[in-house]
Parts: structure tokens; sequence; C-alpha cells
């Protein structure tokens, strides 16, 4: 018995090393939601993320108020009256890599990797999934995903007034390059 | 021996579980500087300056309507029939430098302005309880005086109001602003008026949406500076922002729209029925774009 104890506790500890986990404090997330009347983009690069990738976990989060518009009017139509930033600061997703066995995280190429979970913006949770393209170069991984998300589906009310000027379907880039966690 | 084995194998799935959802925990969390913004919806509160500035580059039009006294009855349509309005222009140099001219019908009067955001509200990496700017306005009347010459004479006719607005946003939908003020007159008509005019102001906002919010603004004239015949300007109004514009719905007993009319001229009393209906519109352009730092 104190032996199966002691291979528990050794996997631990092997687990444990061999977490690799990723990094970064300066991710960027862009988003578009331009119709015809004008274009409506906002962009931040202070996204913070950390890649599990032994199990593949993957988490962004990033402050709503970070995101920069050209149009001050905008960046604060933003805030106030869609994303209500005050009440909800931050967009979190937590997710996972699903296809973890596709990606060899020690040999340089480009891999695409197959990523779901939980998108939550506004304080409403969804599931999302998409495909985000990894650049593996010396053991630096950098990643470029792109996918749509539905305003309405975050309970972000845009009044009939504006409904013509702003998309109902939000694009959404995330660029991130990961240094190695120490 | 078995129990010791169970428990320590929950203990761990814990830890592992635990570590999966704090993974974002493990850098830390980065302190920012979160300033309060959107303390009011424009740059005015009704007809005094807001703490709000418009942001580098935004040029703000502002059209001032101001109609008769609610009590004219409905021969005078309740004051429809007549209208002061002031146009004018407001402009953000920098975040924190704005500046601005108008034009107001009533008096024939032109003003220019400028205000300088000293301190900003915020939270987090920095602390500051409250928003902080000096304001400096002109009003120069140029309505001729036909029966004493004298008055014609330019320096009589300039005013200088100096005001310090002190605003703190407190939650989400509410804002107070004190507006200690001086006005300046280069001339008044009889001795009992005084040159320097000492106010307190004060002025608030109450979001009611998103979208409409409920303004009042009433400044206090210190006893012995004015005629008898001038009160303390109480307006009362609402916000409503569409986009671009915000529309500014109002009642008050000023019957003017510049500023050294509001704060040492007004004569109406609101319980005799003397207050006027006026809007403000705002109409919001962005002339220069400092562009976003790739």
């Amino acid at each position: 018995m104190k032996k199966l104890m002691f291979l528990v506790g050794a996997i631990g500890l092997v687990f444990n090393l061999s977490a690799q986990k990723i990094f970064t404090k300066k991710g960027i997330v862009k988003f578009t939601a331009s119709s015809s009347a004008e274009p409506i983009a906002g962009k931040t690069n202070t996204a913070a993320s950390v890649l599990d990738k032994t199990s593949g976990n993957l988490e962004f989060s990033l402050l709503v108020k970070s995101m920069k518009f050209e149009k001050a009017l905008m960046e604060e139509h933003f805030n106030e009256n869609y994303m209500e930033s005050v009440k909800f600061p931050k967009a979190i997703f937590k997710g996972k890599i699903t296809n973890l066995s596709d990606i060899n995280w020690t040999k340089d190429g480009k891999y695409s990797a197959k990523i779901s979970g939980d998108l939550t913006i506004h304080g409403v949770t969804k599931s999302i999934s998409t495909t985000a393209d990894l650049v593996i170069k010396s053991g630096k991984v950098d990643a470029d995903a792109k996918f749509n998300i539905q305003v309405a589906d975050y309970k972000i009310e845009i009044p009939s007034l504006v409904k013509d000027k702003i998309a109902k379907t939000a694009n959404i880039e995330v660029i991130a390059s990961y240094e190695n966690l120490k | 021996m078995k129990r010791i084995y169970t428990i320590f194998l929950i203990a761990f799935s814990i830890i592992i579980v635990r570590a999966q959802e704090d993974m974002l925990n493990l850098l830390g969390e980065e302190k920012t500087i979160d300033y309060a913004t959107a303390s009011f919806k424009t740059t005015r509160i009704i007809n005094t300056l807001s703490i709000e500035n418009n942001s580098k580059g935004v040029l703000d039009f502002k059209i001032n309507h101001r109609f008769g006294p609610l009590n004219g009855g409905f021969y005078n349509l309740f004051g429809i029939d007549q209208a002061f309005v002031r146009f004018g222009f407001e402009y953000g140099l920098t975040d924190r430098l704005n500046i601005g001219v108008g034009r107001n019908s009533y008096e024939k009067v032109y003003d220019g302005f400028l205000k300088y955001k000293i301190l900003r509200q915020s939270t987090g990496a920095r602390n500051m309880p409250i928003s902080l700017s000096y304001a400096a306005t002109m009003d120069y009347k140029t309505v001729k005086s036909s029966d004493i010459a004298y008055l014609n004479r330019n320096w009589l006719r300039a005013y200088y109001t100096h005001q310090l607005l002190i605003a703190r946003k407190f939650g989400e939908g509410t804002t107070v602003q004190l507006m200690p003020s001086l006005v300046h007159r280069n001339y008044v008509k009889t001795k009992a008026e005084k040159n320097d005019v000492y106010l307190i102001g004060i002025g608030a906002r109450q979001k009611l949406s998103k979208r409409v919010a409920i303004n009042v603004e009433y400044f206090y004239n210190l006893p012995n500076q004015l005629a008898s015949s001038y009160v303390n300007s109480l307006s009362v109004g609402f916000d409503i922002e569409t986009g671009g514009h915000v529309f500014q719905l109002f009642f008050t007993n000023s019957s003017g729209t510049d500023t050294r009319n509001v704060l040492t001229e007004t004569t109406g009393k609101w319980l005799n029925g003397d207050i006027r209906f006026g809007f403000n519109v705002s109409r919001v352009f962005t002339v220069y774009n400092p562009k976003i730092k790739e």
C-alpha cells in the first residue's frame, strides 16, 4: 500500500513537471462589427492567455475597457451601452484543444488546432468552437484564431434606431505569441 | 490504509482540478489604472460645463435653444413664440484641454472658453476620488445700448468667469459635480452690485437607463452681490442619447444661454412659473483620428 501511495505521488510529481504551461500577457484581440454605414472595429493588445501543452487546456482573458477604438465616442458607447464594462469588466474564454494528438509541440511546423470551450462576454457564457493556426518554431508557439459570435447571444442589445449601423455578427480574431511559464 | 489512500487521491485530484481552474491566476493580476469615464453624457450638464471633455480630435457642434416663459400663457403658446439660440463649437485639443466658442442671440453675446482637466477620478493602480477641471469663460456682449452711449465702450462689455469643476462618479449611474465660481463683471449699474460675484454651483446626473439620464443644476449666489431682481439659476432636464447625438430637454429659470447670464443675470422665478423650456443638441464629429498603435 505504501508503495502504491509513493507511486501516486511520483506520478503526481511527473505530471506537474510535464505540465508545460505557456503564456502571454500581450495577446491581441481584434473585434469588428462593421456595417455598410460605418466601420466598427476595436482592438486590445493586453489580453492574457495560458495554454497547457500537456492537457490542451486553454484560457483567455481580457479587460473590456482595454479595447481601443479609433473614435472616442464609439469606445464610450461600446463600454457604456453595449458591453456594460463596469458591470462585466472581463471577457473570458476557457476551453481545450480537442485534437491534441495531432500537435507535436517539439517539432517545428504549422498545425491546425481544434478548440472548443466556453466564452463569457457581458456576463453570458456560450460554448463556441473554432480552429486555430499554430505555428511552432524552435519551441515557440504562435497562435491565430478567427471566429464569429452572434451579438444577440450574449444579451447585448442593439436599439432599433441604430440596428442598421451595427452588424449582428461580430468577427473576432485572436493572435497570441506564447512564452514559457517559469 | 485504504482510506488514507482514497483521501490522498481525492485531495490530489482536487489539486489538479484547482490548478486547471486557476490557470490564468498563474500570471497574477496586472494592476491597471481604471479611470471613471462617461460621468456625464456630454460636455454640458444643462447650461454649465460638465467635467466631461471631448477626446483629442473630437469636434462637438452644439445648438442650444431657449424658449420664452411658460407663464406667457396660451397667447404666446407657453413661450414657444419666443426663442433664443446659441450656436457653438467645442473641440478637444488634447484629452485634457478643451476649447470652445459660441454666439448667443440673447443680448448678442459671443463667448469662448477653455477647460483643462487637472485630475482624473480613478481606481486600481492609482486611487483618485475625484475629477477636477479648471474652466475659464469669457462672454462679450455686443448688443448696442441706444440710451447711454458710453456703455458701448468695448471694455465694459466683457465678463470673465473662473470655475473649478469638482466631480465624482458614484457607482455606474450617479455623478455629482461641485462648481465654486467667480464672475468678474467689468461694468455694473450701481455701487450695490459687485464687480466680482462668487457662487457655489452644484450639478448632478442620475442615469435612468443606458441612454437616458436626469440632470439637475443649481447656482447659489452668495448674498449681497447682485441687484435684487436677480435670482439663483435652477435647471432640471433629461439627457437622451442617440448614437452621435445627445439631446438635452430641460426647464430653467435663466433666459440667456451664456455663462454670465445664467450665473449672474437670471430673472425667472420657478414659483411664478417664470421658467422656460429649452433644448440642447450636441453632435460630435471625429475630425482627427489619433491612430491606434499597432
